[in-house]
């Protein structure tokens, strides 16, 4: 069980200004808040759990102040940046998913088993390069930890700063950031040490009549993106989307090639469904406020 | 008194409250803010806290957002916007020369009263003023479905003739309400009319705002806004109504010709900065072949990362 923050406040800053204000108006239900669910919280959760059937917050301004939150730190071995988020998270120190160490050092915080630790490994080099091959730059970070199931919980994360000043190849955006985190939640039943073995052997280990998985992920996608010039002025879109989804799949591959191409398949959709519906209906609604119409009749001066 | 620092409970105290309340009633998406109150009323559990959180928070929201309510026992509407603000329950509408008082938190006209002379502008400003009225009124009709506008006279009100300079706003607002589609959107403009006698000009300066909110299982909203400058002569009543309105026109339709343009380079540029479609090589990752990439990592890179 992950330990509270010496600073309850500070952890919630994790949230976000918005989800921080929301947490502090029910003091009674804020550490409950923190500790109840294996996700970064947004404002959109804690409104749920307030019971507020209402989830229409204007997401600009939580996005721009939930992306100037310190979210990355660098891991003192390697120098690689880490993102940092309740899973990795006990007390106030965050474990690195390169060294396994935490950040400030902790005598006796968790570890994943020296097995799946190989799998985590493995896991951050690998969504490394498929981050590298989607978003051309920004961070990832993989954490998994062992449940009480006798499986195993994994959660993917990427952060990418598209702004001219970050990693935006193209310089369109003035700020920009995609913040993603899919998790495993569903239970994993296979014990790690077959899992393990069989990816070691190249996913040779044939399917008992176990050798189906049950796979349940859950991808949030945050994103927020600005552009602005002399001649058409400020424009700015934010907002989020969540998704789950549920798949059986053999252990054949392994669960890394399991999991990955689930989470290829889901950030595809979630980037699409950002674009074309969501964006989309944002669009149709301006057109519908004002419609585009071929020239208006333009008026001379009488005289 | 609060006690940020410890583990466990987090005391606030009613001012805290109060500020974090409003924060929320402020940032309501255009049309929401009803919703919003009434769970932060639900959650705040104090009936005192919410209530002076909404008597400040309201008055600003209705003048950002520039509602419009209906003045009852008169055909009219009134806005209530910082430039009909005679007091702060007090708001004026000039074409039909009446003064709505509202109620902020329960957005609505509760009384109307005819202005009075000194609420009015002089005769020769409210020539130019009911021109250009006529002007913006055509222009809005034509050019938003749902749209309400009204020009003021900001400055220089009691301007007896010419020699005098004076300013006037023109306001435009239309706002799109569909909760049931998870759907709300607005559109704002202000213009700002410089009259300058000694130089016979009028100086015209825009600021447009547009926002539109989607919510159904998930939450993105745009935010754009844009500033304009432009000038014309100043001539009769009629000639400047009719030169302003069709600058308006002009600037608000090349505004919105960029928002269209903006959106269209989503796909292909903008948000590609934030996440591509699919690699370079046009093919999904391979997961299966990861011992592969793990060797050959350095090339892949440069693969990746190539043009």
């Amino acid at each position: 069980m992950r330990r509270r923050g010496a600073d309850a406040t500070d952890s919630s800053q994790a949230l976000g200004d918005g989800s921080l204000r929301a947490a502090r108006l029910l003091p009674h239900l804020s550490s409950d808040l923190l500790s109840q669910v294996d996700q970064p919280l947004q404002i959109l959760d804690i409104w749920r759990v307030l019971g507020c059937g209402v989830k229409v917050f204007s997401p600009s301004s939580w996005t721009k102040v939930f992306s100037l939150r310190k979210q990355v730190l660098c891991d003192v071995d390697s120098g690689k940046e880490f993102i940092l988020c309740e899973y990795n998270r006990d007390a106030d120190s965050y474990r690195s998913p390169w060294s396994n160490k935490y950040h400030p050092p902790l005598e006796d915080g968790p570890y994943p088993s020296s097995e799946l630790r190989k799998l985590e490994i493995e896991a951050n080099e690998v969504f490394s390069i498929y981050r590298d091959q989607y978003y051309e730059g920004g961070i990832s970070s993989v954490y998994m930890w062992e449940d009480e199931n006798e499986g195993f919980v994994a959660c993917f994360l990427i952060k990418k700063d598209g702004s001219k000043t970050g990693h935006g190849r193209r310089g369109y955006l003035q700020e920009g950031s995609w913040d993603a985190y899919t998790c495993y939640r569903g239970r994993i039943y296979l014990p790690v040490t077959q899992l393990v073995e069989s990816k070691n052997d190249g996913g040779s280990v044939g399917p008992d009549e176990e050798g189906i998985t049950h796979y349940c992920l859950t991808s949030t996608v945050m994103l927020s993106l600005t552009t602005n010039d002399q001649s058409s002025g400020t424009f700015s879109l934010s907002g989020s989307i969540r998704r789950q989804m549920n798949m059986d799949l053999s252990i054949a591959d392994g669960h890394l090639c399991n999991m990955g191409k689930m989470i290829e398949e889901m950030e595809s959709k979630l980037r699409n469904s950002l674009d074309q519906v969501y964006f989309g209906k944002t669009k149709e609604m301006v057109c519908t406020l004002r419609p585009p119409a071929e020239v208006l009749p333009m008026r001379l001066p009488d005289s | 008194m609060a006690d940020d620092g410890e583990c466990g409970e987090v005391e606030m105290s009613d001012e805290q409250k109060k500020e974090i309340a409003k924060w929320f009633l402020l940032n309501s998406p255009a049309g929401e803010i009803q919703y919003v109150a009434k769970d932060l009323r639900s959650v705040l559990s104090d009936e005192d806290v919410y209530n002076e959180a909404a008597s400040e928070a309201f008055p600003l929201y209705n003048k950002s957002h520039m509602i419009c309510l209906e003045m009852p026992g008169t055909t009219g509407d009134v806005l209530v916007t910082s430039f009909s603000e005679l007091d702060k329950n007090e708001y004026l509408d000039p074409r039909t020369a009446h003064v709505a008082i509202i109620d902020h938190v329960k957005q609505v006209c509760t009384e109307v009263r005819p202005a009075a002379d000194e609420e009015l502008p002089s005769a020769y400003v409210e020539e130019f003023r009911c021109a250009m009225d006529a002007e913006i009124l055509k222009y809005v009709s034509e050019a938003y479905p749902k749209g309400v506008c009204s020009v003021y006279c900001i400055n220089g009100k009691d301007a007896e003739g010419p020699g005098c300079d004076f300013e006037f706003a023109v306001v435009i607002s239309a706002a799109r309400h569909s909760p049931q589609n998870f759907c709300n959107g607005s559109w704002r403009s202000i213009w700002n009319i410089e009259f300058k006698d000694d130089m016979q000009m009028l100086e015209v300066r825009g600021r447009l705002q547009v926002g539109a909110h989607y919510f159904e299982e998930g939450n993105v909203q745009l935010d754009a806004k844009h500033e304009c400058k432009d000038s014309t002569i100043f001539q009769s009543p009629e000639d400047c109504a009719i030169s302003i309105a069709n600058i308006i026109r002009h600037h608000e339709t090349e505004y919105l010709t960029s928002l269209q343009a903006s959106y269209s380079n989503l796909p292909d540029t903008t948000f590609k900065d934030l996440r591509r479609k699919l690699p370079v090589t046009r093919t999904l990752f391979p997961w299966h072949n990861t011992m592969q990439f793990s060797l050959s990592r350095d090339i892949s890179k440069e693969l990746g990362i190539g043009k």
